[in-house]
C-alpha cells in the first residue's frame, strides 16, 4: 500500500508557489437560528452560527473579480503576464458562457490567455490551483490565476440551507523564487462516489444523507493527506497550520483529530462557524485566513474535498516575502468583520426566491 | 455593436478605464477622446483608482425597466479622487447611513439582466462604502 501511494504525489519540475492571494466574503449574514425558526420551530441543532449571503447584485463572477483583484495587488505583477484564468465553482451564473473570460477582462488579462471554468463540486477551486501549478511548473507561462468561489443554494428547509453560503478565494501561482508560499507537493485522491449531486437544470442539489460522511468526506481526505505526508516524509507535528474543506463545523474538526492534528493547528483556518460552507471556496478561503497570520518558515497543509468525490492535499512552506505582500490588500478578517445580519425574509429576497413575474 | 467598441466599453464598465490628457494632465471619465479642460485631443488610457467620495445622492423607489428587482436603491454622484464626477448605483450599504462626503470605492457588480432570465447579464461598476482594514 505504501509503495503504491509513494508514486502518486505530484510536483512540477520547476518549483512553484503562491505569489498573490485574495479572499472575498459578501457582507450579509444569516444566523442558523433563522432557518431553524422558520422550518423547525427553533428546535433543531444548528451546524454553524451563521452563513454569508451574497447581495442581490453579486454572483460568482463579481465575487471572483474582487478576490482576484486582491490577489493581483499582492502579486504586484502586470496582469497581462497572467497566462491562465481558471475559475472553479458549482454556481457559475451561465450554463454556457465562461465566468473566467469576464474575470479575465475585468482584470485586464485578456486577450492572450487561457480561460476556462472548472467544475468538481467543492473541489473545483483546488483543482484549478493544481492545473495552475502544472502550467507554471512546465514553463508554459509564468503566472496563472486560480479561483474557487461559490454562491451555494440549499433547498428551503433542507439541512443544507443552514450552511450553503457564499465566498471564496483567488490565488496567483508563479515561480517559487517569487512566492510568498512555496508548494511542496500535491496528492489527489479521487473515486466515483455518489454522495451529493445536482442534475442539469435542477435548482437544488440532492445528497445521500449519512453517505456524505464516512465513505465520502472522511475517506477521501484521510487518503489524500496520509498519502501526501508519507511521500513528503512529514508528520502532523511538522505543520503549523492545517485547513480542511468545511461543510459544517463538525466534519473538519473530526477529520483533524482522526489525522492527528490539534485545535491550535486548525482553528485559524476554520471559518465555517462564521460564514458557513462556501463550497469550492471553502478550503481556499481557510487558506487565505492562514496566510494572513503565517510567518516565514511556517508549514501549511490544505485538503479540499469535492463530492462525487475527491480530495486534493497540498503542502505549502511560507517564505520571507509573506509580510510585505500581505499588507497590500484587505485580509480575510476584514471581510468577516464587514457584517450585516439579515433575517429570513431578507434572505429569501436576496437569494432570488421571490419572483416578480 | 462592433467588437472593438464592445471591448472598449467593457474596460470602461469593468475597470473604470478612462483617459488622461497629455497636454494638461486632466483625468477624463467616461473616455471621450477630447479633453473637457483644454479642448485638445486626449486618447491616452488611464485606469482610475476607483476611490472617491459621495458628492450627492438620491434614493430610487420607482425603478426603470430592468432594475425593478433591486428597489429601493441609491444612486450617487461620486467625485473620484482623480477629479471626475461619475454617476453610479451604490450597493452593500447594509446598516450604514449614506451621506455627502462618505468615502466609497468602485466594485464590479451585476447591473441588470438584459431582458428576462434568458438574457445576457450585464456587469459594470457600482460604488460601496469604503471597506477598511
Ligand atoms: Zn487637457
Amino acid at each position: 500500500m505504501e509503495n503504491k501511494i509513494k508514486a502518486k504525489m505530484m510536483k512540477p519540475s520547476r518549483p512553484v508557489g503562491i505569489i498573490g492571494y485574495g479572499a472575498y466574503v459578501p457582507r450579509y449574514r444569516l444566523p442558523a437560528s433563522e432557518v431553524s425558526r422558520i422550518w423547525r420551530g427553533g428546535l433543531q441543532l444548528e451546524p454553524i452560527q451563521e452563513k454569508s449571503v451574497p447581495g442581490i447584485d453579486e454572483d460568482v463572477v463579481t465575487m471572483s473579480v474582487e478576490a482576484s483583484r486582491n490577489a493581483l495587488m499582492r502579486a504586484d505583477i502586470d496582469s497581462q503576464e497572467i497566462r491562465a484564468v481558471w475559475v472553479g465553482s458549482e454556481s457559475h451564473p451561465y450554463a454556457v458562457k465562461p465566468s473566467s473570460t469576464i474575470v479575465a477582462e475585468a482584470l485586464g488579462i485578456t486577450p492572450y490567455t487561457q480561460a476556462a471554468d472548472f467544475e468538481f463540486a467543492c473541489k473545483a477551486g483546488s483543482e484549478a490551483i493544481v492545473a495552475a501549478m502544472a502550467l507554471v511548473g512546465s514553463k508554459m507561462g509564468n503566472y496563472a490565476l486560480a479561483v474557487g468561489m461559490d454562491t451555494a443554494q440549499g433547498k428551503p428547509g433542507d439541512a443544507l440551507e443552514y450552511t450553503a453560503a457564499a465566498g471564496g478565494a483567488a490565488f496567483i501561482i508563479g515561480p517559487a523564487n517569487e512566492s510568498l508560499a512555496e508548494i511542496e507537493g500535491v496528492l489527489s485522491y479521487v473515486t466515483d462516489t455518489p454522495d451529493f449531486w445536482r442534475r442539469e437544470n435542477q435548482k437544488y442539489p440532492e445528497h445521500g444523507g449519512r453517505f456524505t460522511g464516512q465513505p465520502a468526506y472522511f475517506k477521501h481526505i484521510v487518503n489524500s493527506v496520509t498519502g501526501l505526508l508519507a511521500e513528503l516524509e512529514t508528520t502532523p507535528e511538522d505543520y503549523d497550520f492545517v485547513v480542511f474543506h468545511q461543510p459544517n463545523t463538525k466534519f473538519p474538526k473530526r477529520v483533524a483529530k482522526d489525522l492527528g492534528f490539534s485545535a491550535s493547528q486548525f482553528k485559524t483556518g476554520l471559518l465555517s462557524p462564521r460564514i458557513g460552507n462556501t463550497y469550492a471556496g471553502s478550503s481556499l478561503i481557510g487558506l487565505t485566513a492562514v496566510l494572513d497570520q503565517a510567518k516565514s518558515g511556517n508549514r501549511i497543509l490544505m485538503a479540499s474535498f469535492g463530492s462525487g468525490a475527491g480530495s486534493d492535499a497540498i503542502s505549502f512552506k511560507v517564505t520571507d516575502q509573506i509580510l510585505e505582500r500581505r499588507s497590500k490588500a484587505l485580509t480575510t478578517e476584514d471581510y468577516l468583520n464587514r457584517r450585516t445580519q439579515i433575517d429570513y425574509a431578507e434572505y429569501v429576497r436576496m437569494r432570488g426566491k421571490i419572483t416578480l413575474k | 455593436m462592433d467588437i472593438p467598441r464592445h471591448w472598449r466599453l467593457n474596460k470602461q464598465r469593468y475597470a473604470l478605464t478612462g483617459e488622461v490628457c497629455p497636454h494638461c494632465n486632466a483625468k477624463i471619465f467616461p473616455p471621450r477622446d477630447v479633453c473637457p479642460e483644454c479642448g485638445d485631443e486626449a486618447k491616452t488610457e488611464f485606469e482610475f483608482s476607483g476611490k472617491g467620495e459621495i458628492y450627492s445622492f438620491t434614493d430610487i423607489y420607482n425603478a426603470p425597466e430592468g432594475f425593478e428587482e433591486t428597489i429601493p436603491y441609491t444612486v450617487a454622484l461620486v467625485k473620484l479622487d482623480e477629479g471626475p464626477l461619475v454617476t453610479a448605483q451604490l450597493t452593500d450599504i447594509g446598516d450604514q447611513n449614506v451621506e455627502i462626503g462618505m468615502p466609497v470605492e468602485m466594485i464590479t457588480r451585476k447591473i441588470r439582466s438584459d431582458g428576462d432570465e434568458r438574457g445576457l447579464l450585464v456587469y459594470g461598476y457600482k460604488f460601496r462604502p469604503l471597506v477598511t482594514a
